[in-house]
């Protein structure tokens, strides 16, 4: 992987004058080089990371196991990119083993998430099977634990 | 006399102790930890944790109660896979069965191989400014330490040129550290190969402390142990504190010819008997797959290096860019004051802590040792303020 991208990775919003002084770059081929993995399709976005169990209106999430019908022209993925394009769905994936697709769904409410499988996801024709498991606890999303560790103090003065 | 009486204590202290001084580090130490809020660059360790698989499996091995002594010269399992490691990193290839030596840190993997080799009288060169533990303990195992001096002005690199009038009939042992600590320095594969190339001349043991070799950023790190007919008279001495972040383990090895591994043991069995079997048992997981631990770590030290490189070079002081460690010593020389008088003015009116260069020998002075292994928002604040004491000085 690039520098640049493994910065990002860590800290999608660093300035340009910091990354280019971490990178021995200058700002201008900060920008360039952004600009490039933008145009490649390699950063597809730049997002927070939010710890939602935090926030008082707790939303829902469900993660679904579909098992689908493969189709004889494009395989899973004309049906993967209909289902992909739900906002409910937020992230999704082809899976190896016992299912397909698997399904990150978000929703205001439990309600919501059983009505989006019921009426939406399981009307779909090719479609064949779900099973949903709805999320209790985020212990760590993107890389970033949810909980602050604790800091461990390091000797100030040591050879 | 009552043996209660500090005075007459002092006067039943052996001669080498007593004249031996406190580190420098120390003193320094003892004055920074009077002080709050100080965001401090005189540390020498990682600021990350042990890999967590690593600290998951030294935790499972409690458990299963693996909590005995080992061999002496360590587990069977870890020497083999520090015989795997330094042949694929280092191009060196040494026996587990005898030829590798499981010890307590670098630290005691050094005093063995001096007092090993070392007869009262011999000659022991090693550079500075260099780690604080050299010079002690060439003298306590009653040798002569014979300083090499090295300078900014050539990247505080050991040359053969400055080698070759140091040497006498009685040199023994030529220690090198590279990259070093404090200085960051490093060496071309040219360099490594005059230095060997005289070591053999001149039939001299050499003790390569490679305890930074994975922290080498812009080339391929070589060691001198791997050159034609080096390691034969070569004792390599390795460990897992900084690339891998496991100082507080305690856990390093020596990789040498039989003979010297099992001189080096007789003292290690008697006065350590064996490293701890929980820090083998990490060691060893932490050789499972060493190379993409270390690499993000490395990464984020190579970003900090170059922030702090620029920030120096931004204040006007003459700070050549490390070839490795995570250390910066730029040279504060020119603004009149001395490296002690400079941390301490630094430290009491800015409240950033960083060592004096003296703490690492003479020729350190005018320098100051900054570890960049602090987090970049730190770095920062220390560097804004640092510029601020550094503007104060030039304008009084």
């Amino acid at each position: 992987m690039n520098h640049l991208l493994a910065l990002l990775k860590e800290n999608a919003r660093i300035s340009l004058e910091d990354a280019a002084r971490q990178l021995q770059m200058t700002p201008e081929e900060v920008a360039a080089g952004m600009d490039a993995l933008e145009k490649d399709g390699v950063i597809r976005a730049y997002q927070a990371v939010v710890n939602e169990d935090k926030l008082e209106a707790n939303s829902v999430t469900a993660v679904i196991e579909v098992k689908v019908q493969p189709e004889r022209e494009g395989g899973f993925d004309r049906i993967a990119s209909r289902l992909s394009r739900y906002p409910e769905v937020t992230s999704m994936y082809l899976m190896s083993g016992q299912y397909d697709l698997m399904l990150f769904v978000e929703g205001d409410d439990l309600r919501t998430v059983a009505s989006f499988v019921s009426e939406k996801l399981s009307s779909i024709s090719g479609v064949t099977g779900t099973a949903t498991h709805f999320r209790l606890k985020t212990y760590k999303h993107h890389g970033v634990l949810m909980e602050s560790t604790h800091e461990t103090e390091r000797l100030q003065v040591s050879p | 006399m009552k043996p209660n009486d500090s005075k007459s204590l002092l006067n039943r202290l052996s001669n080498t102790v007593a004249d031996l001084p406190r580190s420098g580090i120390r003193d320094f130490f003892e004055v920074v930890s009077q002080m709050k809020d100080v965001i401090s660059l005189g540390v020498g360790e990682p600021d990350f944790s042990s890999p967590w698989h690593v600290r998951e499996s030294a935790i499972y091995s409690l458990e299963q109660g693996q909590t005995g002594y080992t061999s002496n010269l360590g587990t069977p399992q870890l020497r083999n896979r520090i015989s795997g490691y330094v042949e694929k990193f280092f191009g060196i290839s040494y026996q587990p069965e005898k030829e590798i030596l499981v010890t307590v840190g670098v630290s005691e993997a050094l005093d063995l191989a001096i007092r090993a080799l070392c007869n009262p009288g011999d000659e022991v060169i090693y550079h500075e400014p260099c780690y604080v533990s050299y010079r002690p303990l060439i003298q306590l195992a009653h040798a002569v330490p014979v300083i090499l001096e090295t300078d900014a002005s050539d990247g505080f690199k050991v040359t053969a040129a400055k080698l070759r009038p140091l040497i006498t009939d009685k040199t023994k042992v030529l220690m090198l550290n590279f990259p070093t600590n404090p200085t960051g320095g490093g060496l071309t594969a040219d360099e490594v190969k005059e230095i060997a190339d005289l070591a053999v001349e001149k039939d001299l043991i050499v003790i390569t402390d490679e305890i930074y070799a994975e922290l080498t950023y812009d080339r391929e790190h070589l060691s001198v142990a791997a050159m034609p007919g080096m390691k034969e008279r070569t004792i390599f001495l390795h460990g897992f504190s900084k690339a891998l972040a496991m100082t507080g383990w305690r856990i390093g090895y020596a990789c040498a010819p039989h003979e010297l591994i099992e001189a080096m043991m007789k003292i290690h069995q008697y006065t350590m008997l064996c490293a701890p079997v929980m820090s083998q048992q990490a060691a060893y997981e932490a050789l499972r797959n060493p190379e993409e631990d270390i690499a993000v770590m490395k990464e984020s030290y190579w970003r900090r290096r170059n922030f702090l490189h620029g920030a120096f070079t931004g204040m006007g002081l003459n700070c050549g860019l490390p070839e490795g460690a995570f250390y910066m010593f730029p040279e504060i020389k020119p603004l009149g004051i001395s490296a002690k008088d400079f941390a301490l003015g630094l430290l009491e009116s800015e409240k950033v802590a960083a060592v004096p260069g003296t703490a690492f020998g003479a020729c350190g002075e005018g320098h100051l040792r900054c570890c960049y292994a602090t987090s970049m928002e730190e770095l920062e604040i220390a560097m804004q303020r640092m510029q601020r004491y550094v503007d104060h000085l030039r304008e009084s």
